[in-house]
Parts: structure tokens; C-alpha cells; sequence
């Protein structure tokens, strides 16, 4: 399992390369991206910074990696975030999971970002022409996460 | 004890650790923020809304009501709004 919070960009190529190398048992490679978006209601989005709670943030990626390999028959898994100052197209967070078929791929995939969205230290502040604000936590979030039970 | 601050409580309070000693009746997590309230508005509006309020102590989410000592390192935040 390969844990990162970083402020650098992530090259979602080389990722892919690092859990594939020259196995030739992988039937599934999935991926996630999320991108910071540059609209929020009516508001063009200019900037958005990310704060983290950098001692807990990588042990918290590992154990929401750690509870998804357990459920899920997974050959390999990456999970990087970024923190600091991102602007519209940028990438903030990448997920790779790797399986003998798809279908646990993908659920990890998507599980793993259901349980980041609400267990993972970090907050969004976006800037647009009217200053700053903090995003608030989406109740859906919560039920996206209960889901997975 | 060591606090830390995150986000939109940070930035209430006006700075993102300091250190304090809790006076005896505080037991618990709650019991320090009922404390830190009697410091200043500032702590007051950060903690104005108790539902969009989390804890950490020693680097593990605990719950409001978990016990808590001088010695421990205690974290407070809003829910949280990566990915």
C-alpha cells in the first residue's frame, strides 16, 4: 500500500506503472482523480487551499487502505492527497486499486473515497470574488460512507 | 495541555496551538471546550455550532464525552471536507 500526502502533483501515469511494474496476474487497474472545480453555486472558483492534520493524515489514509484491503481482494492500492494552495484543473486527490477482476476494484475504489470524505484531516477553503470561505461537510457525505455499512 | 486548532476554529481563535492547564473539574473533551469558552468570544464562536465539531486526542478521533488529561495532546476541528 502506497500512502502519500504531499503538495506536489501526482503523475497518475507513473503511479499506475509503480503498482503494475511487470505483473502479469492484474485483470483491473482502477482510478479515481479529483480535481478542484473552478464553480461553487454562482461563484467562479479562483483558488482553493487545502489545510491537513499532518500527523494524523497519512495513518488516517492507511487505515480507510487497510479497512478496504480487508474487505476486498485487492493486488495493490495507492492513495495520495494533496494539501496547500490548488487552483481550477488541479488535482487533489488520486486513488489506485489494483485486482485479479474488476468488480473489487472498483468497489474499493469507490469505497476508499467514500471513507476519505469523512475520516481523511483535511478541510477546503475556497477563494472567489467575494473572499474566502470554508466548504462545509455534506450530510450526504456521512450516508455515502454508512452505505459501505 | 497541548491543543491544536484546524480550519474554520483556527481561524476563530486566532491561533492554530497553545498550551493549557486544565483546571480540576475538566474530565473530559467537552469539559474543555465549556472551559475554553470562558476565555473569549473568539473561542465562544468557535464553538457556537457543537454539531460541526470533531475531536482528536493523541492522534485518534474520539467522542465528546471521551476523558482527557494535562498531558494529553487534544485536536479540534470542523467535519471534514477533503478528497
Amino acid at each position: 500500500m502506497r500512502i502519500s500526502v504531499q503538495s506536489d502533483d501526482f503523475d497518475i501515469a507513473a503511479e499506475i506503472d509503480l503498482l503494475k511494474n511487470k505483473r502479469t496476474d492484474l485483470g483491473a487497474i482502477a482510478t479515481f482523480t479529483g480535481l478542484v472545480r473552478d464553480i461553487h453555486g454562482e461563484k467562479d472558483i479562483k483558488k482553493m487551499t487545502l489545510e491537513h492534520f499532518p500527523a494524523m493524515a497519512e495513518k488516517e489514509l492507511a487505515k480507510i487502505g487497510t479497512e478496504a484491503s480487508d474487505r476486498w481482494p485487492l493486488q495493490g492500492l495507492t492513495i495520495i492527497h494533496r494539501y496547500g494552495e490548488l487552483y481550477p484543473g488541479d488535482q487533489i486527490v488520486l486513488v489506485i486499486t489494483t485486482s485479479h477482476h474488476r468488480e473489487a476494484a472498483f468497489n474499493a475504489a469507490q469505497f476508499i473515497m467514500d471513507w476519505l470524505k469523512t475520516d481523511a484531516p483535511f478541510w477546503k477553503k475556497e477563494e472567489t470574488e467575494d473572499g474566502t470561505h470554508w466548504v462545509d461537510a455534506k450530510r450526504d457525505d456521512d450516508k455515502k460512507k454508512d452505505s459501505w455499512g | 495541555m497541548n491543543i491544536l486548532y484546524f480550519a474554520r476554529i483556527r481561524e476563530h481563535i486566532g491561533k492554530s496551538s497553545e498550551e493549557i492547564t486544565l483546571p480540576e473539574r475538566v474530565t473530559t473533551v467537552a469539559d474543555v471546550i465549556e472551559h475554553l469558552e470562558t476565555l473569549g468570544d473568539n473561542y465562544k464562536n468557535a464553538f457556537a455550532e457543537p454539531d460541526l465539531l470533531r475531536a482528536a486526542v493523541n492522534d485518534e478521533y474520539v467522542p465528546l464525552d471521551y476523558n482527557v488529561s494535562n498531558t494529553d495532546e487534544l485536536a479540534l476541528f470542523p467535519p471534514m471536507t477533503g478528497g
